[in-house]
């Protein structure tokens, strides 16, 4: 976006130049057509040529099973494979709401105290870490089903990026704007609303996609050490079972799923923080020079 | 020393007006031990531009942030004659204050930066709106409410900054090197446009600088400062009428004044060098 320099009188072509600076230009779409059609390309080529190495070479499908196999892997044990990742989302995206809103909720507790932040971050830090993998034994004993273990465990997992993040981001707060504030006598919540929290904002943005893709290794990891079965089996769980029966196509098809969930909640924790960015903050700004 | 003695009484064009703010024997010590400002006495009469000239370290912004009731003073009182007490002393909706930043709130627009000073004391978007515009015409910006701050220039920041300062029609606005970071040709321009809203309306302004060409441009009277600690030096009248124009800028009463600030800023240059 271009520097603007005000001329009094000129005003009218200051403002056709932020009009200008605003409009997306056909250099941009094409540049963005090949961003996409580059990657689609080599992807493609890339399986045809795992396709062609399996047939050609008769590798064993409980090696190495055949895209296509995997594919029909995936239309084949779809009802298996969907109630597992069902139950794999809900797990993810529960502990990372629940992170969301433990971590911004502590961390504007933190900055009201600085007490609290004396008496409650040592645990926050305690807790972020020891390997998640080493407090699931003890997790599965307190907790009343596998379900809440699982929750337990992606919830911590997720919950220390965005406490860290929020906290260090309500404490950026230009100085000279508090003192503003302060002079013209607002009160703490109005700081805190009209403020902190905006400014906080780019840091809570990188707490949130931290914590988005915190949240799925959690769950995943906490299934794999606390197990589980039935019709509560998620992702991971199919991905041990199908590992132990040498189903490989199966586990493949697993791992497709948990990867374009990673890759969904990156999407999706990217949106969201461009969308609250876009307008004013220097990382969602593309710049011409 | 003691700086009040050095006090002279205000000659200048608009000293006869009622006495806005008093500084007595007002010291700030940081926490750190260091004596930023020590028994500053100062008067500031409605109507007056005062400057605030002085070398880095001289407690010339310790003052103003005083003044503005931004912390309180280690020893001294400031006294408000003749305002309204409100919660936090008596500078409340009085005072506006323009940093030497633009201190702009990024995420919003320009509308709602402007917006903010009424905000705060509850004034809903449709009942802040005439004044925002108000104050954007009044610094030239009413055409720009809807941009953000980083579409703008550095100067239309700073107008904006002004625009925030005059939203609450304060009576004494005060100013902490506002046109510090700005290129020469724009702080000539922002200091004319600063000089005819000043004439227009009824205010006091002081004004914190460390540009002697800036400051005798500017003011009514200059109070020179010294570092180590902060302390006033010396009082210097500048008494050319109103309005001040280019023609002023080459005059030779102007380049007068600035041959005597200059020289009393030598001096406490000097008064500090020996001290330390």
């Amino acid at each position: 976006m271009t520097q603007i320099e005000l001329q009094t009188g000129a005003a009218a072509e200051d403002e056709a130049a932020i009009a200008e600076a605003r409009r997306t230009d056909p250099g941009r779409i094409r540049a963005l057509a090949a961003r996409i059609a580059v990657p689609v390309v080599a992807f493609g080529a890339f399986i045809a040529l795992w396709q062609w190495y399996v047939v050609a070479y008769q590798v064993p499908r409980y090696i190495l099973p055949a895209p296509t196999e995997v594919a029909a892997t995936m239309v084949g044990d779809w009802p298996i494979l969907s109630s597992a990742l069902a139950v794999t989302l809900t797990i993810t995206f529960a502990a990372l709401a629940a992170a969301l809103v433990g971590g911004v909720a502590l961390a504007i507790l933190f900055i009201q105290s600085r007490w609290l932040e004396l008496a409650f971050y040592p645990y926050a830090v305690v807790l972020q870490v020891t390997p998640i993998v080493a407090i699931a034994p003890l997790i599965i004993i307190y907790a009343p089903s596998t379900e809440s273990v699982l929750l337990i465990c992606a919830f911590i997992v997720a919950f220390f990026p965005i406490l860290s993040n929020m906290t260090q981001g309500l404490k950026s707060t230009d100085h000279n704007l508090l003192n503003l504030f302060e002079l013209y006598g607002a009160s703490r919540w109005q700081s805190l609303w009209h403020l902190r929290i905006p400014a906080s904002l780019p840091y809570f943005a990188t707490g949130l996609r931290i914590g988005g893709g915190l949240a799925l290794i959690g769950s995943v990891v906490a299934e794999f050490a606390a197990g589980s079965a039935g019709a509560q089996s998620g992702l991971a769980f199919r991905i041990l079972e199908a590992g132990r029966r040498l189903n490989v196509p199966r586990l493949f098809a697993a791992l497709i799923l948990i990867t374009l969930t990673g890759l969904a909640i990156f999407a999706l924790t990217s949106l969201v923080s461009h969308l609250l960015l876009r307008r004013w903050h220097e990382s969602a700004i593309r710049r011409e020079n | 020393m003691d700086a009040a003695d050095l006090t002279m009484p205000g000659d200048s064009a608009a000293a006869d007006g009622r006495v806005l703010v008093s500084l007595d024997g007002v010291s700030k010590r940081f926490a750190n031990g260091t004596l930023a400002l020590s028994a500053m006495s100062l008067d500031i009469r409605e109507g007056e531009f005062v400057s605030l000239l002085g070398p880095s370290g001289c407690g010339k912004s310790t003052a103003l942030r005083l003044i503005a009731g931004l912390g309180a003073p280690s020893a001294g009182t400031i006294r408000w004659p003749g305002a309204r007490e409100g919660t936090r002393g008596a500078t409340e909706g009085e005072v506006g204050f323009v940093f030497q930043e633009p201190t702009l709130m990024p995420w919003a627009t320009v509308f709602k930066n402007v917006w903010l000073p009424l905000r705060l004391k509850g004034l809903s978007r449709t009942a802040a709106r005439d004044r925002v515009m108000e104050a954007l015409a009044m610094v030239g910006l009413d055409r720009f409410a809807d941009a953000y701050p980083r579409e703008l220039s550095g100067g239309m920041k700073m107008r904006v900054s002004i625009a925030r300062a005059l939203v609450t029609r304060p009576k004494l606005l005060l100013m902490d090197e506002p046109f510090a970071a700005l290129d020469e040709i724009t702080r000539i321009k922002l200091n004319d446009d600063l000089l005819r809203l000043w004439q227009g309306q009824n205010w006091t302004i002081v004004f914190v600088t460390h540009s002697v060409f800036e400051s005798v441009y500017l003011s009514s009277r200059i109070v020179v400062m010294a570092a180590r600690p902060g302390r006033v030096i010396e009082e210097v009248a500048v008494d050319v009428p109103y309005p001040r124009g280019n023609e002023y800028r080459m005059s030779t009463p102007y380049n007068e004044h600035c041959r005597t600030v200059s020289d009393a800023l030598m001096r406490a240059i000097m008064v500090a060098a020996e001290q330390r």
